[in-house]
């Protein structure tokens, strides 16, 4: 039998004519019917490229320049662009890595579904939109009759995902490529989706190419792994041969990337930085009760001492970035209290001071948007230099020099603008000018988010040496419940604005749990392919967007092990359980451990 | 600036080169001008292309080569000045107001709403009707009648900015609002500001040559172009060139500002696309 996807010495080159950059380096592969290749790579790999010109698309500015694409019998690489538009959606279909920006907010999402059905005119809209709710009920979407008539809005994120997906399978491609579809979910929602395009990928025995750049990921949906460095095959094997048993350096620098699981020695801890009790904070305008009209964070109280991290965690929606503004004092709290360095912090940014400002600093993910396009890297380390510390001219440069030098970068950066440096890089300029301000605390917002496993790995290494050296304190916040676990002392769970656990970053290292950190624990894919087989579904949110705002708990309508009435009806208690932490939860320590 | 003509289009080089040689001839024309402006040189009036003057007489037989060497002076300073008013006002105006509380925000904002639904011509001539028509007021008359369009696409733009995260850094930071506006939020909004600057000044042109063809615009014996259209305006059914040639005139600077403008915005959105 002959392979039904075959790519043979693919070259893709980018940027001007006279001086091309090869981004695509005589790549080779093939794939049977039905198989599920994964290319995997850091960013700028080519995987991405790798995967559009099987739909014979190239990113403006880059060119296909020789090789073989064939898909069946058809030669992607020198089909005229109106013969490839016969085959796009039809043959080949992309799913891609924003299903908020794929689909047209102004229509509905079953018009957008059956649309491709409908312009290649291989069926009536009727059939088209009874084949869609069937690929509705496969992606485990909920009341299949009637999601279509939604807007895009109306569902979501995960949801939309998989209505991308229902998209592209809705004409039988013979291959479908998915492009990162995973990536800016929540670890709960993604294991709903991988899980659907799992079932439907096998059901209609589509061939497959996932991109991606997480290993753990790629290890439940691929049954071959193409292990992509600067537009090079690096490694070309089954999944199984990948994992246990990885040849190339760079593969194996992957697979540690992941597994990467140190847990922390406790430090010795003195004073405490900032301590906050019972905030409350919220938006929209503050009612008679004196709590604001959208509230969000309820209750919240930390200590954080010198020299520790605290890690906060919980999925999009959990207020963790509203807490951080909360310190930040970019949204004043509606109530409760801070203390910096033993004074009180006013709660609003414009009644602080400049030296309250200085000792609170903040890291934002995304260093894209957190470093101003048009100015120098020296200029943008110098600001607080001189804005907080006075110095000027000489001094200046030369501190600039050491910061640059502390996030291990090389001096001569500074003369650059920052929109020609890499992701890694720019996460460390964004760190460096944190410390710029020599602060007591660094507020990090998922700071490792945006970037790749492997430069992910370093900037953590990074943080944790610098605390070191600083003795600075880190509030750390993320998704990613093994990054927090590994990396703090300290680590707060929190679910729609409430604490519900709270303990020392070791007594996160096994069971029990808050049914809802379980969920999260439990949500991380593992290396292991049969893992995603072995997951129980996780229950739908009934409905994201309501804010509860009693005491009850908020976990209830997901919660796998409720206990009936008693938690419809009663506020749960805040158990201390043997490990030392706190769970906000109706279940005591021996029936969280059954669970 | 060469490198950013070089990658333009066709139709953007040739209106860089158009646009040049208006500027060109509006800094040195006078000096250029076979005859005097104002001097009567020829019995005959509306003569012809070619002859004795290049472009042929006016209504009272001046040459109209040098009358259109000197009043390109008017047509093409009068409203650059006025578009840099315009849109360097408007401009800090909107950054202060993206920086500010929401509630000065809204207040100045529905200013100059107020100010954009007055019609830029029914303005025009209230104005000279209350205060005459001389250089100074026709330069604060079109600078305010084009302020609000330019304040809104400024603020438009700020807004975006202000909310992104750097200028988030800065605010933790403590920062005045006069540095978050000047040194973090207007570099990143300079290029299209830039962009609306070159459409103003196209706009301020015809606003001012209309003006000037209603006889309300440059007094004699001064005359910019659109003066000079309405003062051989007899001239319409000899198709003299002493009325045909402003015309095209004040065309082509119109179409070849436009032009640039067109190019520089593509090659913009190609880089933001490429990036």
């Amino acid at each position: 039998m002959t392979a039904h996807i075959i790519v043979e010495h693919l070259y893709v080159e980018a940027g001007p004519t006279e001086q091309p950059v090869t981004i695509v380096d005589d790549v080779s592969f093939s794939l049977q019917r039905g198989e599920v290749l994964a290319l995997i790579g850091e960013s700028g790999s080519g995987k991405t490229t790798i995967a559009l010109t099987l739909l014979g698309y190239a990113r403006p500015g880059c060119r296909i320049i020789g090789g073989s694409v064939m898909v069946g019998k058809d030669n992607m690489a020198d089909k005229a662009e109106s013969q490839l538009a016969g085959l796009r959606g039809r043959k080949v279909a992309y799913v891609a890595q924003s299903a908020a920006a794929a689909f047209n907010p102004s229509r509905r999402i079953m018009d957008q579904v059956v649309e491709s059905a409908l312009m290649h005119g291989l069926m009536t809209r009727k059939e088209a939109e009874a084949k869609a709710v069937t690929l509705f009920a496969n992606l485990s979407l909920p009341s299949p009759e009637t999601i279509g008539r939604r807007y895009p809005h109306e569902v979501s994120g995960g949801q939309l995902q998989r209505l991308m997906a229902a998209m592209a399978l809705i004409c039988d491609p013979e291959l479908v490529i998915f492009d990162e579809p995973t990536t800016a979910l929540d670890v709960t929602t993604q294991v709903d989706v991988l899980k659907a395009f799992k079932v439907a990928v096998k059901a209609t025995n589509t061939t497959a190419v996932y991109v991606s750049h997480d290993l753990a990921v790629v290890a439940q949906m691929a049954d071959r792994i193409l292990v992509l460095q600067r537009g090079r095959v690096v490694e070309n094997n089954p999944t199984d041969r990948i994992l246990n048993d990885a040849e190339h350096p760079y593969t194996q620098q992957l697979l540690n990337a992941v597994q990467n699981n140190d847990t922390v020695q406790n430090k010795e801890h003195s004073d405490v930085v900032l301590d906050i009790g019972d905030i409350e904070a919220g938006y929209g305008k503050i009612t008679k009760a004196g709590k604001p009209e959208i509230p969000i964070l309820s209750g919240i109280s930390l200590k954080v001492l010198r020299g520790q991290t605290v890690g906060i965690i919980g999925e999009s929606g959990s207020g963790k970035s509203t807490f951080a503004r909360v310190i930040a004092g970019l949204l004043p709290a509606s109530a409760g209290y801070m203390v910096l360095n033993n004074q009180e912090l006013p709660s609003a940014i414009a009644d602080r001071g400049k030296r309250e400002c200085q000792h609170i600093q903040m890291v934002f993910q995304n260093a894209d948007t957190a470093l101003n396009p048009s100015h120098k890297v020296a200029d943008i380390l110098g600001r607080p230099l001189t804005f907080f510390h006075g110095l000027k001219g000489e001094a200046q440069k030369e501190r600039v020099a050491e910061l640059l030098e502390l996030v291990k970068l090389p001096v001569a950066l500074a003369d650059r603008k920052c929109g020609a440096l890499s992701g890694g890089q720019k996460q460390r300029i964004n760190l460096a000018r944190a410390l710029a301000a020599e602060p007591s605390v660094i507020l990090c917002d998922e700071v490792t988010s945006a970037l790749d496993t492997v430069v992910a790995a370093a900037i953590l290494d990074l943080l944790e040496e610098l605390q070191a050296r600083l003795n600075i304190a880190i509030v750390f916040i993320s998704h990613d419940i093994s990054t927090v676990k590994s990396l703090c002392d300290e680590v707060l769970v929190l679910y729609k604005g409430k604490k519900v656990e709270h303990g020392s970053g070791s007594s996160f290292a096994c069971a029990p749990y808050h049914p809802y950190t379980d969920l999260l624990v439990s949500s991380v894919p593992t290396l292991d392919p049969e893992w995603l087989d072995s997951r129980k579904r996780d229950l739908d949110a009934l409905d994201i967007s309501v804010q509860n705002t009693d005491d009850l708990c908020r976990f209830r309508d997901r919660c796998p092990v409720k206990l009936g009435d008693q938690c419809n009806t009663e506020a749960p208690p805040l158990r201390t359980l043997t490990s030392g932490k706190s769970v906000l939860c109706h279940r005591d320590q021996a029936m969280l451990v059954a669970q | 600036m060469m490198a950013a003509i070089k990658s333009m289009p066709m139709s953007g080089k040739v209106g860089a080169v158009l646009a040049a040689c208006w500027l060109f001839l509006a800094l040195f024309g006078p000096w250029l001008a076979p005859h005097s402006a104002n001097e009567i040189v020829a019995y005959d009036v509306f003569e012809p292309l070619g002859g004795d003057y290049i472009l042929g007489t006016d209504y009272i037989g001046r040459d109209v080569f040098s009358r259109i060497l000197d009043g390109t002076r008017f047509t093409i300073f009068i409203p650059l000045l006025a578009a840099a008013l315009a849109c360097s006002v408007g401009t800090l105006i909107a950054l202060y107001s993206a920086v500010s509380h929401p509630r000065t925000d809204e207040i100045i904002s529905r200013f100059m709403d107020a100010l954009i639904s007055i019609p830029s011509k029914i303005f025009s001539l209230v104005m000279i009707a209350a205060f005459g028509s001389s250089v100074p007021i026709l330069l604060t008359i079109t600078a305010i009648s084009y302020m609000p369009g330019s304040f809104r696409i400024a603020r438009s733009l700020a807004v975006n900015v202000a909310n992104l995260d750097f200028v988030t850094v800065a605010r933790t930071r403590g920062e005045s609002r006069l540095y978050l506006a000047v040194k973090e939020i207007l570099p990143n909004i300079l290029h299209p500001m830039l962009a609306d600057f070159g459409l103003r000044f196209v706009f301020v042109v015809l606003l001012l040559s209309s003006l000037s063809f209603l006889g309300l615009g440059v007094q004699p014996p001064e005359a910019d172009l659109g003066s000079l259209v309405r003062e051989n305006l007899s001239g319409l059914a000899e198709g003299a060139p002493a009325v045909i040639v402003p015309a095209i005139a004040i065309a082509t600077i119109t179409i070849a500002v436009n032009l640039v403008i067109d190019s520089l915005r593509g090659a913009a959105t190609y880089a933001a696309r490429g990036r």
